[in-house]
């Protein structure tokens, strides 16, 4: 099926989130759309999807015009969807959630469980798309949600398949299992969508490339485009990929963690035997795909959450029973991986949130008066340190964008003298620009002599920052490697496997 | 192609917190219950106490008396028993550990029921009585009530005015059946009392309706809501009772009450049969709508979708479901069983209605709901163990061993117990309360 987009605009009151955009997919063509963090991919993906109505223009399907008021609508005519967050009820089966909205029943509303059983066995036979029809999608690893997810839109006939940054949640095995599945689906005739700020992926599997920023498409480029033609085409400006650091030699160990084990509310054990130090002058990078225990680890490093067993010393003190109260005054600065639901209060004011955990200091507070002035003044000069572009100190947080709420986290965190930075995710939704500085100040901390200790799922942020990288796998840290092993190997290691031989162990 | 099967690191051999709290609450529980349990021991001066199978000494069932003490030992026996597998931590886990707090709490109750109606002063010594007629009767109205909860909060509506629709279906059928008896010359007199129920039903769906109006189109925060509603009902029945003329309160509120219907066959079970077989339609039709519901909502299309509108809404839009109109459905056809149960209140039971008939039974209800688990045959087992309790009380009012205030008191501290301790760590559907907002 042949998809044309015709100026296609959204307009949100004075904000242009969408500006005429042209786009043509041709039947069986893997089409990527680049885009950074906020330049519109997803707006325009909801207006083909029936989410969202468009503000103009038109969207054409083999020539005939079409308007989608529901996303039934958008099924119905051949777009599938997989988004970014999965569209999964995760208490149902693969199979319920398959046949939801299109039930297979026996007469009168009945369902028919075992023909929807059927349905998923034929399709993922077909597809070569292993799932187990009657598995709860809970259970099911982020990699095989997905599948379940792909499975979905083909089983409403999808012709043309839309794919929201599908590889943000997958390890690098999984990665080159989906582009075998999508050069599967291309092969039988369905147009894929493929929607990513990563470059090495449109590079990989794209027949073509359209790259959006600000609402706008401002290029196109085949996929032998360099990677930084296609950054700068992507960003506006050329940008520096690499983080310049100098080689630094670590110092003693700050942070230890001995044995740590914590079992989750259901009765998981989701971090288990968990023993590693954070050395001064150092980043350690811990690696993994999501869910494998990194979240629980850091929330019980800084007492969010009361390990099961296992002890965290602090500069030769034991500070396993501390609260996070007592963890800010050890000297741990901490960047959650949430940043909307742990970082900043979105309603409060930047001035406000950038002092959340400093008010109590006798700069911010005297008795149960709070120094307004000195908070006032104290935003002035982070908000010009950090370049964070906000209106005015009064508005809200919630009103700026990605990167530049993740500024406000990082300024107030690096407000005080740290011993330990802990950060996670530290640059997720965030745009180029705010990355290159963050990674920036991240390393100028560590040259202080912090230790850091960095979360990502992201691989090439591990590169850039890390000198040591700690692998979890399962909530074990499988491997210890230094940052000159290769991709592929770490990449093995985050499935599960143990160091291999060629990596330097460090 | 990898497995859809992960493979797992072994576990860490480390004691959870969990499980050491858990020991320290069962450790705590059956201790305090064994101090009672010898005290109730102790203190008893004749253990003679006498028992009837029936609800009431009548010509057919006579009291028949036996001595207690057997019975106040074997509790402390087997709470000992739970106790000493607690300390050293052997405490059965599954079903086993449930089906062994059961007996220990079916020990406490008999062993309790001997210490009260042993050593009695007054004129006349009252004999335990069966409890499970009462409770059946007084259980009818919770479970419905709960069965309404689950539907809404199965779709993501918090429902907490089923006290409110309570109310109104009491209200109402009793006016509807009063009506129906003086008035409508075509309804013959045996239905009068059915067709109350109409009104209850009625009743019951227009406070469902309000419900959705405000929650599912206006976005009012649910709890709120739920108060503000129930407290509607309730002034606007007690106005609507004032305006009723003295005079006329014989055709306006004077029902015709629902009769018992015997089931032949089923009946004669002994100690059992009479009181679940031998009932009004009301309690047959509770017994239908648990299964009904259940049905409804785990094998139909229906059923489905409710489900996933009230965990993950936004998947539910992005396959083509009406969400809200999901959601509305299965709103007022709770409301058409918390109407069903607000008539028992007054066709299904005592008849004329009455300043706040229900005394916040549907709060209760709401309780069952979550003691459930949000399933429908759970909460009904919920809400029976509360109408048990509240039965409880009304039977313990002929013993003069407890402060009647106390005991008013009894069957909701009990409830609290029940949800808080024994509930442990529910999840609720994830879109509870959670008003769908398309961005």
């Amino acid at each position: 099926m042949k998809l044309e987009i015709r100026g296609l605009t959204k307009r949100f009151g004075s904000f242009t989130a969408n500006d005429h955009i042209d786009l043509t997919i041709e039947p069986g063509e893997i089409h990527c759309l680049l885009g950074e963090n906020g330049a519109g991919k997803s707006t325009l993906m909801n207006m083909l999807y029936g989410l969202l109505e468009p503000t103009e223009g038109e969207v054409l399907l083999d020539g005939e015009p079409v308007t989608f008021e529901t996303p039934g609508d958008a099924m119905a005519a051949g777009i599938g969807m997989v988004h970014q967050h999965f569209m999964l009820v995760p208490v149902f089966t693969v199979a319920e959630n398959v046949m939801l909205g299109r039930e297979q029943t026996r007469g009168a509303g009945l369902l028919d469980r075992k023909a929807a059983a059927d349905l998923v066995r034929e399709l993922s036979g077909r597809y070569h798309l292993a799932v187990n029809p009657d598995a709860l999608v809970e259970d099911l690893p982020v990699g095989v949600q997905q599948r379940v997810e792909i499975l979905k839109a083909l089983a409403g006939g999808a012709q043309v398949l839309i794919l929201d940054e599908p590889t943000a949640v997958l390890t690098p095995q999984e990665i080159d299992e989906l582009m075998g599945i999508m050069r599967e689906l291309k092969e039988q005739g369905t147009s894929i969508i493929f929607i990513t700020h990563k470059l090495r992926e449109v590079k990989a599997i794209g027949d073509r490339i359209s790259v959006i920023r600000r609402g706008k498409v401002v290029g196109t480029a085949k996929p032998t485009a360099s990677e930084a033609e296609l950054a700068e085409l992507m960003v506006g400006r050329s940008v520096n990929l690499t983080v310049d650091k100098a080689h630094v030699t670590s110092g003693t160990t700050v942070l230890e963690a001995r044995n740590i084990t914590v079992v989750d509310p259901r009765g998981h054990q989701v971090v288990k035997d968990v023993s590693f130090e954070a050395r001064a002058g150092e980043v350690l990078g811990i690696a993994g795909v999501q869910g494998n225990g990194q979240t629980e680890l850091i929330k019980s490093l800084l007492g969010l959450v009361r390990p099961d067993a296992g002890e965290i010393w602090l500069d030769g003190k034991d500070i396993s029973k501390h609260g996070p109260l007592q963890s800010l005054e050890d000297g741990i600065g901490y960047i959650p991986e949430d940043r909307s639901h742990d970082g900043y209060v979105g309603s409060f004011s930047v001035r406000e949130n950038l002092v959340l955990d400093l008010f109590r200091n006798d700069e911010f507070s005297s008795g149960l008066a709070l120094k307004l002035d000195a908070i006032a003044a104290n935003a002035r000069d982070r908000i010009a340190e950090f370049d964070i572009r906000t209106e005015s100190a009064d508005s809200p947080v919630s009103s700026l964008s990605g990167g530049n709420q993740q500024k406000v986290v990082v300024a107030r965190e690096f407000s005080r003298p740290l011993k330990v930075l802990i950060a996670s995710q530290p640059t997720r939704g965030v745009d180029v620009g705010s990355i290159e500085f963050i990674h920036k100040r991240i390393i100028e901390e560590r040259d202080r002599g912090t230790a850091v200790i960095i979360v990502s799922t992201e691989l090439d942020e591990i590169f850039a920052l890390s000198d040591r990288i700690a692998v979890m796998y399962d909530g074990r840290i499988v491997g210890t490697v230094s940052p000159d092993i290769k991709r592929e190997d770490i990449g093995l290691m985050m499935a599960g496997a143990h160091e291999p031989v060629s990596g330097g162990a460090a | 192609m990898t497995d859809t099967t992960v493979t797992r690191t072994p576990e860490v051999p480390v004691r959870e917190r969990a499980d050491v709290r858990r020991q320290v609450r069962l450790v705590v529980t059956l201790g305090l219950a064994l101090a009672l349990l010898l005290w109730f021991a102790v203190v008893i001066d004749d253990p003679t106490v006498s028992y009837v199978l029936g609800e009431r000494v009548t010509r057919e069932f006579q009291p028949q008396p036996f001595n207690g003490a057997i019975v106040s030992w074997a509790a402390v026996a087997v709470t000992g028993a739970a106790l000493a597998l607690a300390a050293v931590n052997r405490f059965p886990k599954g079903w086993l550990g449930g089906l062994l707090m059961v007996l220990v709490g079916l020990s406490f109750y008999l062993a309790f029921l001997v210490w009260a109606y042993a050593d009695q002063t007054g004129s006349f010594s009252a004999a335990i009585a069966n409890p499970i007629p009462g409770t059946i009767r007084v259980a009818t109205p919770l479970v419905l009530g709960a069965l309404a909860g689950c539907l809404c909060e199965r779709a993501g509506v918090i429902n907490i005015a089923i006290e409110g629709q309570f109310l109104a279906g009491a209200f109402f059928s009793s006016i509807f059946a009063s009506v129906a008896y003086s008035s409508l010359v075509f309804i013959p007199v045996a239905l009068c009392a059915p067709f109350g129920m109409l009104g209850g039903v009625l009743a019951g769906v227009l406070i469902a309706a309000l419900l959705g109006l405000f929650a599912l189109r206006y976005q009012v925060n649910q709890v709120v809501l739920g108060v503000v509603l129930t407290a509607f009902a309730s002034g606007l029945t007690a106005f609507l009772l004032g305006q009723i003329p003295g005079d006329r309160k014989a055709e306006l509120n004077d029902p015709e009450i629902l009769q018992e219907i015997r089931i032949p066959g089923l009946a004669d079970i002994p100690v059992l049969g009479e009181a679940l077989f031998n009932q009004t339609i009301l309690v047959y039709l509770m017994y239908a709508s648990v299964a009904l519901v259940t049905f409804l909502l785990f094998q139909t299309r229906w059923g489905l979708r409710v489900r996933a509108v009230g965990e993950h809404p936004k998947a539910a839009d992005t396959v083509g479901i009406k969400v809200n109109r999901v959601r509305w459905q299965a709103v007022l056809l709770g409301g058409v069983f918390a109407g069903l149960g607000g008539a028992y209140y007054t066709v299904g039971s005592t008849g004329a209605f009455d300043r706040d008939v229900s005394a916040g039974t549907g709060f209760i209800a709401l309780a069952a709901v979550i003691m459930g688990r949000w399933h429908p045959v759970g909460a009904a087992f919920a809400a029976v163990f509360f109408g048990f309790m509240l039965n409880l009380k009304t039977q313990l009012g002929f013993v003069d061993k407890l402060p009647t205030d106390l005991l008013g008191a009894a069957p909701y501290l009990a409830t609290l117990i029940a949800v808080a301790g024994f509930v442990g760590r529910v999840r609720p559907p994830a879109a509870d309360g959670v008003p769908y907002v398309k961005s």
